[in-house]
């Protein structure tokens, strides 16, 4: 990437979990690092940045999002979708490998490497699948992935069912050691479902998927990653009993991580009244008290971080009868704001709690550079505006998703600056072309 | 005028004023059925589309006859014989019926909110004839209707639904009605076909037959789909019949003048035996007869009729 000479970040709140600094600080970035964090720099050769006011942070890393490429380009594309984090603050994105093909070769992930790098915004991580096809059979060639740069493994959207082949991709991922992520569902269980099984579904007269759907394959995995001592991250869990066992697995001291979404910590079930299609996410919108276990799982570090398991879709995807519409929710321009707002505003969590589940700890647990603002780290850096109230406008989105059920929510948070390696790729809302 | 909203998508969203108001407009409604001439003016110069995505024959029937007892011009498309099956979109077929001056869109679809998605594509009123297992409110309206006629209210009566309660949308908007009029509401079917959590929507549950009758004034006896047992949701229809038949036996738990409903058409060999269906206490030819007059009320009101009552 290129890269400026000297970018020095000034008079911002500079929040960084990794060294456990909160305070008002300048930051000078050169050649692409972090070159100093100090009171007060002066650098009379660099670009200034007027951070007062401010919050400046490691750049935003999400460890599960749809890039669609290649193959669903109508949907998204490699450069659209990076973008669109770019505009939300994030600096590294993990992308699954459910395109068309599936990414489950070596070539498939350099594929989507290499045309990250020619997009040149972010730094783009892609997941390989567990398996060939992702169909559950035959595992893929995960050590030549590993190789080629895949950070981790999924079958996501189509869980692995048959539990002989999820052992054995557990027992094979100790040669690379990288996670296996997992899409837990029981699709037997969740027999075709469109919402939450409950209340809400049923007067909607709305299939239901039921909870536990999600959380006897929760238990299976546990289970097998017992018997293997398998690195194991649990994608997207929506339900507090999830949580729960999750709790139970790691104070056992298994090797297990898990991921929350920005929806699934700020909308229930009753969103989905009126067949707002936008509402339509796989696992399901839940309940208040699901909602309210997972925040607190999140705070407590039973859930480790946020993912929003970005998915953009079409129009013609949506805007059909709930049963037939796509599942997912464009989540990259909204991720940061809406957790600003209902969980930091709110008092739910601090500030450096967000922004560790949303930086360092996904770095962490993926082996991934940044997260941090250390001197010497690379300079992936976010800067935020705590105060200023904008309202979500899905047409302004970068992504070519605009399916959110949050357009005209007024949200505060928004990032205004992302640099990545040292270069400012997004500035007040506008990405660099 | 009674329906405030543009579109008529269940009782759900109707007050309880709102849906007497319909039913006591249903009365001279009827009464026109009975004369020589069988029609009214009152929505000559309108068109009314129905819609049907699924087969119905006594639905779609009921809605075209009290179209044109009020007068009004009616047509039909369905899914079979039109562009939907080229693969247009629901909006655009809905678009294409406003651009053609259609007022009134009776919709039916075996998926839940398809009329709600299409009142908001298109200008004409929408009527959901049925949606998935969501709603069908005018055949709530006839049944409610039917139980005015015979039994002079609809407040304090126990009403026993019966049968596949989980993909019912008879069940679910009669227990909208029903609830909102001031009956009491059981549910009675097999487990494996009761939906989550519906208690919440003020009906008691119960899945022994002999405990629901027991003192109940009406029995809506539902109608119960072959594909039901080929899914596994119950082992055979004969063992089905045999927890939920509504036999002639059962029925004395019931209160004397026990009223008998079905939405039709009935499997007399499973749900509802001939004794019974055949019996004076079984009200299922003046509900077809009673679905054209609340469907007549309806219309009319929609289409800005003055209120009779």
């Amino acid at each position: 990437m290129k890269v400026l000479s000297k970018l020095l970040l000034k008079g911002g709140r500079v929040i960084d979990p990794s060294q456990k600094i909160d305070a008002v600080a300048d930051v000078l970035i050169e050649e692409g690092k972090i070159a100093a964090i100090e009171p007060k720099i002066d650098a009379p050769d660099a670009e200034v940045y007027d951070a007062a006011d401010k919050i400046v942070c490691p750049g935003l890393i999400d460890v599960h999002c749809h890039l669609r490429e290649p193959g669903l380009e109508r949907k998204e594309t490699i450069a659209s979708g990076s973008r669109a984090a770019a505009a939300g603050g994030f600096t590294s994105v993990m992308p699954m490998p459910n395109t068309v093909p599936v990414a489950d070769s070596p070539a498939s992930i350099r594929y989507v490497r290499d045309r990250a790098e020619e997009v040149g915004l972010i730094h783009v991580y892609p997941i390989g699948a567990i398996t060939k096809g992702s169909e559950g059979k035959e595992l893929a060639k995960m050590s030549a992935m590993a190789d080629a740069g895949a950070v981790a493994f999924s079958d996501d959207g189509r869980p692995v069912g048959n539990s002989r082949i999820m052992r054995l991709a557990m027992e094979y991922s100790h040669i690379m050691d990288l996670p296996l992520i997992a899409h837990e569902e029981d699709l037997d269980l969740v027999d075709d479902g469109d919402m939450n099984e409950g209340y809400v579904a049923t007067v909607m007269g709305l299939r239901g998927n039921p909870p536990a759907a999600e959380e006897t394959m929760i238990a299976r995995d546990i289970i097998l990653a017992r018997l293997t001592g398998a690195r194991l991250h649990i994608a997207h869990v929506s339900t507090a009993y999830g949580a729960k066992m999750i709790r139970e697995a790691k104070e056992e001291g298994l090797r297990i991580t898990a991921e929350v979404t920005p929806h699934h910590l700020t909308m229930t079930e009753e969103a989905v009244r009126g067949y707002d299609t936008n509402t339509k996410v796989n696992p399901p919108l839940r309940t208040a008290e699901d909602v309210e276990a997972l925040i607190v799982a999140l705070k407590e570090g039973v859930i480790d971080c946020v993912a929003t398991d970005h998915a953009p879709h079409t129009i013609e995807d949506k805007v059909v009868e709930y049963h037939f519409a796509a599942n997912g929710i464009s989540g990259f321009e909204t991720a940061l704001p809406l957790l600003w707002t209902d969980l930091v505003k709110e008092g739910k969590l601090t500030e450096t709690e967000l922004i560790e589940r949303m930086s360092l700890i996904p770095a962490k647990i993926f082996g991934l550079p940044g997260g941090t603002i250390a001197p010497g780290s690379i300079a992936d850096v976010t800067v935020i505006d705590p105060e200023t109230i904008l309202a979500v406008d899905k047409n302004a989105f970068y992504s070519k998703g605009k399916n959110t059920p949050y357009h005209g929510r007024l949200l505060s948070g928004w990032p205004v600056l992302t640099v990545v390696e040292g270069e400012v790729v997004m500035e007040n809302r506008v990405v660099k072309e | 005028m009674a329906i405030k909203t543009k579109d008529l998508i269940d009782l759900e969203f109707l007050t309880a004023d709102e849906i007497t108001e319909i039913l006591e407009t249903a009365k001279p409604m009827k009464a026109v059925m009975r004369r020589d001439i069988k029609t009214v003016p009152a929505l000559r110069g309108k068109t009314v589309a129905t819609l049907f995505y699924e087969n119905s024959t006594r639905t779609r029937l009921s809605f075209e006859l009290a179209a044109k007892y009020l007068s009004a011009g009616t047509c039909n498309i369905s899914a079979s014989a039109s562009s939907v099956q080229k693969g247009e979109s629901l909006q655009d077929t809905g678009r294409t019926l406003d651009a053609m001056g259609t007022d009134i869109i009776v919709i039916r679809h075996n998926m839940s909110g398809a009329p709600k998605l299409l009142g908001e594509a298109v200008k004409a009123r929408v009527i959901n004839a049925g949606d998935g297992t969501h709603a069908h409110p005018t055949q709530a309206l006839l049944d409610m209707f039917t139980i005015i006629e015979r039994k002079g209210k609809i407040e304090g009566q126990t009403v026993v639904i019966l049968g596949d309660i989980l993909h019912s949308r008879v069940a679910r908007s009669n227990i909208w009605g029903l609830t909102k009029l001031g009956a009491h509401v059981r549910v009675c079917g097999p487990p494996t076909l009761m939906p989550k959590d519906i208690e919440k929507m003020g009906v008691e549950v119960y899945y022994n037959i002999d405990k629901a009758l027991d003192g109940a004034d009406v029995v809506n006896v539902l109608r119960i789909q072959m594909e039901r047992q080929q899914k596994g949701l119950f082992p055979s229809i004969e063992e089905y019949a045999k927890n939920y038949a509504m036999t002639e036996e059962r029925l004395k738990r019931a209160k004397k003048d026990v009223l008998i409903q079905h939405p039709g058409p009935m499997n007399r060999t499973i749900e509802i035996p001939s004794a019974v269906a055949d019996s004076a206490q079984c009200s299922v030819e003046e509900q077809v007869t009673n679905g054209v007059a609340c469907r007549m009320a309806l219309m009319y009101l929609m289409s800005g009729g003055e209120s009779l009552v």
